[in-house]
């Protein structure tokens, strides 16, 4: 930056000076795009703010024209309508009885990766605030995290971190962490994800758009004071790909404060119920760049801000600085000037410091002055909504053909008892699969007295209203070797056991947020992987009849010529008309029926078996199957106080299903596998669960069962404390094979895994 | 009876508190750490949260919450008082109850079901409890490790003032200790959180509530 303040006036008089676009991140014909729109060359404030407006991360430059498909789904869900969709902070659905909801999943991927703490907080911080700027208050979260192997050194830095600063920030806000995720695999070992979810709860008329409208309206900055942190961490951290030799990038991550937050929200929602609010925005990535043109942009076009009014931690940030800065726990809000009092005093109960920056102009413009000087004057759609759009070229690639070729399924099997009995206990006792309170144990799951549901059981649930029980579930997944096979059908598989999770709990599926995380778009192949994801997830969307809320798209998430797993985390949320008809999950008393529902057939390429066992990757992922989900799913929601318990059957298959069902009370089972019993138990087939019935209530099941034309299996008894399974071997000869795992062997399996690498 | 709930910024577990309340039959009347008015309360609670963001030490800073000058004279007067995680860090820091509230062994936040054993039944929080009766509540806390000297530990065991202790350490706690009561039996500090168990299907059983419920017991007797 150049020390002398940069005005309008100087740049209409000082045309050619040369300026550091291309270290802000910014491409050369936007730079060009930028100097046309302003007939002028930008100001330094001005290019501060396009380049972070114009990164990948803030404009989805690379994404969008993939994205736009999902607006034209129907924006109805199957029990009311969408009040706020894509484009705004975080999409708003209607839940009846006056209720709505709004959740959203964002990564903050590469900030966790720098600074593990600070960037996985910052990410819990941020994702609070776009929910809490709907005008809802938030009330869970949940962390879909993704690590390098388990044993590599750096998942010892990453990890502990990561986890850390999730619950510090989390814990500290007192919401209720109700599940998520924690998938290891190599290709995250230089790029770990970090994705955070929050759901927000309000009612219909508390809704809160970010728009500055009411010329004259004040516009009213509140919460922390800026700082130096953060600054082009939005341009530079989320927009490039690390490289071993790159400069340090610490001071680009941002700091959390999440005692700020707390007051943030309180304070927040004490001003929604005074009706002091007319429009308002969060400050995250690109802080004020980013609320001063969004606001002005979707309001009436013109606001006037006073930058040297912005209360700051540092008093020697220049006015670039300051508008790039990315400091945590801000909001801003445009004001009735009637109302400016009032809003003030709310601030000052809450120790929150709020200054007027600003009005709402009729001019179209958006105007920053530094002390008196103008130093941005730009049509504010220019920098918020009408950056570049890239139609990045994508093909398959031409290994994908090979890739596919090599299946799973023609790996060597286990076929004797023991072998059988070996590989369930591999499996059960492996990173992805095993007991995760390691990490949850962090995680505060009971604050606010609302949880109804949380890990380990397959969705988080919350009760939303105390008189009728009116509740919502939420879960997130998805599997990157699925996706990495067929992205096309891996985001669909994501979004087909997300809807199973819900649906396991007996909620009914509404709406999805998303996540999708993948490479360089700069990659054709990579381009390819996303531009699949996104017309499957509309494809499966229009199917099962559900919208597509909003998220957010992280990019660049390779190190070095490596591309992660293509990971399009799908969160969807269902609701429940009353918690208390809730199905959970595990074996919670013995001579229960236990009964498989769906179809098995023999699909192992991708699976946690070929993964763990081979450490294979290839051939084509388990077949969708959406109608059969639904009717999964609707027989699940009519099968609530008929079944006793149910547990999705997704990653490990049956085996890890049934060992984690013995797990959850610790009464076990003995079942019988139909035909080969190693297809039977670690097959990845969609569309299943693993329910328990009493013998009385078997035939309603049954009825039930007939009635969504959903396959029912009987397998067995719960009770005694071992796992006891029987089925036949095809592998060599037909011959049955019968295995025994006691209780405390599958415990002991289950659960030393994480403590004993990660407190060694 | 009316039991006041307190909160200060950065407090959080005061819905449950207040719900808790509500579930034992009381009256609950939220109160602000700015006033220092307890608006005519009958017993107060301190709910768990982090006030003031454990800046500088957890419960340093609202000690000297002008609410609390009324709670601590209150105090004195004999009325009940219940300081849970947080409120019990705050009471420590007040000087209301011995000892300190320390890191975790283990340097890490914990949450999980925990049983205790209650062992002094003489408390305006207790009375509804068997004396040895084991309890399952929930534990969160990152620095919730009981800590005094030893002259101190052995005062208060003597004088039957450790109201509960953990069934398991779960944070390096001196002696097992969860939670201590003054020597007139009416300020009651627990690590542990029973307004967390308060309600069937929202937390481990619903063993908490004595806590509240033993308020009534008090009183009546």
């Amino acid at each position: 930056m150049t020390s002398a303040l940069d005005t309008v006036a100087v740049a209409a008089s000082d045309p050619d000076r040369t300026q550091p676009w291309a270290e802000l991140g910014l491409k050369e014909d936007e730079y060009a795009r930028i100097r046309e729109i302003l007939g002028r060359r930008p100001t330094s404030s001005e290019l501060a703010m396009y380049s972070v407006m114009w990164s990948e991360h803030c404009s989805y430059k690379s994404s969008k024209v993939h994205l736009k498909q999902f607006g034209e789904l129907s924006q109805e869900t199957p029990v009311g309508k969408m009040l706020a969709g894509i484009g705004e902070n975080a999409g708003v659905i209607d839940i009846g009885h006056g209720y709505a909801v709004t959740f959203k999943v964002e990564s903050h991927n590469h900030p966790s990766y720098v600074e593990p703490y600070q960037g996985a907080a910052t990410g819990i911080g941020g994702i609070v605030r776009d929910i809490l700027a709907m005008g809802a208050r938030p009330v869970a979260v949940m962390d879909p995290l993704r690590f390098g192997p388990l044993d590599a050194p750096d998942t010892h830095r990453v990890l502990p971190g990561i986890v850390a600063g999730v619950g510090g920030y989390g814990n500290c806000l007192g919401l209720p962490n109700i599940g998520g995720e924690a998938v290891f695999d190599a290709s995250y070992a230089g790029n770990p994800l970090v994705n955070a979810l929050c759901v927000g709860v309000l009612r219909h008329e508390d809704l809160h758009l970010a728009k500055a409208s009411g010329v004259g309206n004040q516009v009213i900055l509140y919460g922390a004071r800026t700082g130096g942190d953060g600054i082009g961490g939005v341009s530079v951290l989320a927009s490039e790909t690390f490289s071993e030799d790159g400069p340090a990038k610490r001071p680009s991550v941002q700091v959390g404060d999440p005692f700020m937050e707390k007051l943030l929200i309180e304070c927040t929602l004490e001003l929604f119920a005074a009706g002091v609010v007319a429009g308002i925005q969060d400050l995250g990535g690109a802080g004020l760049s980013c609320a001063t043109s969004e606001l002005a942009s979707a309001g009436e076009g013109g606001m006037h801000v006073e930058l040297e009014r912005v209360p700051l931690r540092d008093s020697t940030l220049s006015p670039e600085e300051i508008l790039m800065s990315e400091s945590q726990e801000r909001m801003m809000a445009v004001v009735e000037p009637a109302d400016v009092d009032k809003f003030l005093a709310i601030c000052a109960k809450w120790d929150v410091e709020a200054t007027v920056v600003g009005e709402v102009t009729d001019s179209g413009r958006l105007h920053v002055d530094w002390h008196g000087e103008r130093v941005v004057d730009v049509p504010p759609r220019t920098v918020a909504h009408e950056g570049p759009t890239y139609q990045r070229p994508f093909a398959r690639p031409d290994s994908q053909d090979a890739l596919q070729a090599d299946r799973a399924e023609a790996l060597p099997r286990p076929a004797t008892g023991d072998e059988l009995r070996a590989t369930l206990l591999q499996l059960l006792g492996s990173p992805n699969l095993c007991d995760k309170s390691w990490i949850t144990d962090q995680y505060d799951r009971y604050v606010r007295g609302n949880t109804a549901l949380a890990q380990p059981e397959d969705a988080g649930m919350i009760r939303v209203d105390e008189e009728t029980g009116l509740g919502v579930a939420v879960s997130t997944d998805c599997n990157g070797r699925f996706a990495l096979l067929d992205p096309y059908a891996g985001a669909q598989l994501a979004l087909a056991e997300s809807y199973r999770n819900v649906s396991v709990a007996g909620a009914t599926p509404l709406a999805i947020s998303d996540c999708l995380n993948f490479g360089s778009p700069e990659e054709p192949g990579v381009m390819w992987q996303f531009a699949e994801a996104c017309r499957g997830l509309k494809d499966a969307c229009a199917e099962l009849g559900i919208p597509v809320t909003g998220g957010n798209v992280s990019l660049y998430n390779s190190t070095g010529d490596t591309a992660i797993l293509p990971t399009p985390v799908v969160a969807v949320l269902g609701v429940i008309d009353d918690v208390e008809s809730r199905t959970r999950a595990g074996f919670a008393a013995a001579d229960e029926v236990v009964v498989l529902l769906g179809e098995t057939r023999e699909e192992l390429s991708g699976g946690e078996w070929a993964h763990v066992a081979h450490g294979h990757v290839g051939g084509l992922p388990p077949r969708v199957d959406l109608a059969a989900e639904r009717s999964l799913g609707e027989l699940l929601a009519q099968a609530r106080g008929v079944v006793t318990s149910a547990h999705d059957l997704s990653d490990g298959g049956l085996a890890q299903a049934l060992a984690e069902s013995v797990l959850r009370h610790g009464v076990g089972a003995t079942v019988a596998v139909p035909g080969d019993a190693f297809v039977s138990l670690f097959s990845e087939s969609v569309a299943r669960a693993l329910v328990t019935v009493t013998v009385d209530d078997l035939p309603r099941l049954q009825e039930l069962a007939e009635r969504h034309g959903v396959p029912l299996t009987q397998l067995g008894a719960t009770g005694g404390d071992s796992l006891v399974i029987a089925g036949l071997s095809q592998t060599a000869a037909p011959e049955s094979v019968t295995f025994s795992i006691p209780v405390s062997e599958l415990r002991e399996t289950w659960t030393s895994t994480l403590p004993a690498i990660l407190d060694a | 009876m009316r039991v006041g709930v307190v909160t200060f910024p950065g407090s959080l577990d005061d819905v449950d508190a207040v719900r808790a309340v509500r579930l034992a039959g009381h009256e609950a009347q939220p109160l602000w750490h700015g006033d220092a008015d307890l608006r005519g309360v009958d017993a107060v609670v301190l709910p768990g949260g982090f006030s003031y963001g454990d800046y500088l030490r957890a419960g340093a800073i609202s000690r000297f919450a002008p609410v609390m000058t009324e709670v601590v004279a209150a105090a004195g007067r004999g009325m009940p008082v219940l300081g849970i995680c947080n409120g019990f860090q705050i009471l420590t820091e007040s000087h209301l109850l011995p000892g300190a509230l320390i890191r975790n062994h283990h340097r890490k936040f914990i949450c999980r079901d925990q049983a205790l054993v209650i062992e002094n039944t003489a408390t305006a929080w207790t009375s509804g409890y068997r004396t040895g009766e084991e309890v399952t509540v929930v534990l969160k806390n990152g620095e919730g490790a009981f800590a005094a000297d030893e002259q101190t530990l052995d005062r208060l065991e003597g004088e039957g003032r450790v109201v509960a202790r953990y069934v398991g350490n779960p944070n390096g706690s001196m002696r097992d200790i969860a939670g201590v009561t003054n020597e007139r039996g009416n300020v009651v500090g627990l690590m542990p959180h029973p307004e967390h168990a308060v309600e069937e299907g929202y937390g481990p059983g619903v063993a908490g509530l004595g806590f509240f419920t033993s308020l009534l017991e008090t009183v009546a007797s």
